[in-house]
């Protein structure tokens, strides 16, 4: 059902933005908004933005959520940065391959690696 | 036994329909991996009746009928609008349409659910899962 709480937590780690997101399900057009329009926000507040999204938390995306993905990854290309994504479920990461998307994002399973390729990039 | 509800065009309404239709699903035992697939197409076929077909017109309804036995599950979802040519949807995996946003609800649609056919007016959508 509809969770109330903050979308996402964020923590500064080797001067990369590591996002936790919050929610299990990142299904419908208004948890989805919410959430871009956090991520933009962040991505619009820095010069060179180097992001990496934790997906452990996340259970379920529906087609809306990976167009967002998508248009972050553009902003964030769009300014030179570095976007990575990480822990995602295999039942999650098999939605990114059946639409190719594991060729357009840089995807890690471990959170360490992706915060240290980010740092890096 | 088939069900049928008439829901607003809405989220809400539809969420809610989901959530009850899912815990019926879960209760007859499916595999988690059916749920996850009837999950994502039924959410797939809500929004698409939500913003493509009725285009969030307040004043159109969405009519579902969903029906979980023991071997299957079989879901109908129609909306009101003008419906569209399912055939002819640019493929969202050519390399050229690999960074649009949208144009891959359908087809995941199609991978995870056993059959998915729509009427000749493309208003509505009918799903098929047989159990894992």
């Amino acid at each position: 059902m509809e969770q109330t709480g903050p979308r996402l937590s964020v923590a500064s780690e080797d001067g990369v933005s590591v996002v936790q997101l919050a929610d299990k399900r990142i299904l419908d057009e208004r948890t989805i908004a919410e959430i871009g329009e956090q991520l933009y926000a962040m991505v619009g507040a820095s010069d060179k933005p180097r992001m990496v999204l934790d997906f452990a938390n996340v259970a379920h995306m529906s087609s809306s959520a990976l167009g967002m993905l998508i248009t972050l990854h553009k902003r964030v290309r769009e300014k030179e940065g570095d976007l990575r994504l990480c822990r995602i479920r295999p039942s999650i990461y098999e939605v990114f391959v059946i639409t190719r998307l594991n060729e357009v994002f840089q995807i890690h399973e471990q959170r360490e690696q992706a915060v240290a390729e980010a740092a890096s990039a | 036994m088939q069900e049928t509800k008439v829901i607003p065009t809405d989220l809400q309404a539809a969420r809610s329909f989901a959530e009850e239709f899912l815990g019926k699903v879960a209760a007859k035992g499916f595999a988690d991996g059916d749920l996850f697939a009837v999950r994502l197409a039924l959410e797939e076929a809500l929004i698409n009746a939500i913003k493509h077909g009725n285009r969030s017109d307040p004043d159109k309804f969405i009519t579902i009928a969903a029906e979980v036995n023991g071997e299957a599950i079989v879901i109908t979802v129609t909306d009101q609008g003008g419906g569209f040519d399912p055939d002819h949807l640019p493929d969202p995996t050519a390399d050229e349409n690999l960074e649009k946003p949208c144009g891959r609800g359908i087809m995941l649609m199609r991978v995870y659910m056993d059959e998915v056919s729509f009427n000749d007016r493309g208003n509505q959508v009918r799903m098929v899962k047989q159990r894992g």
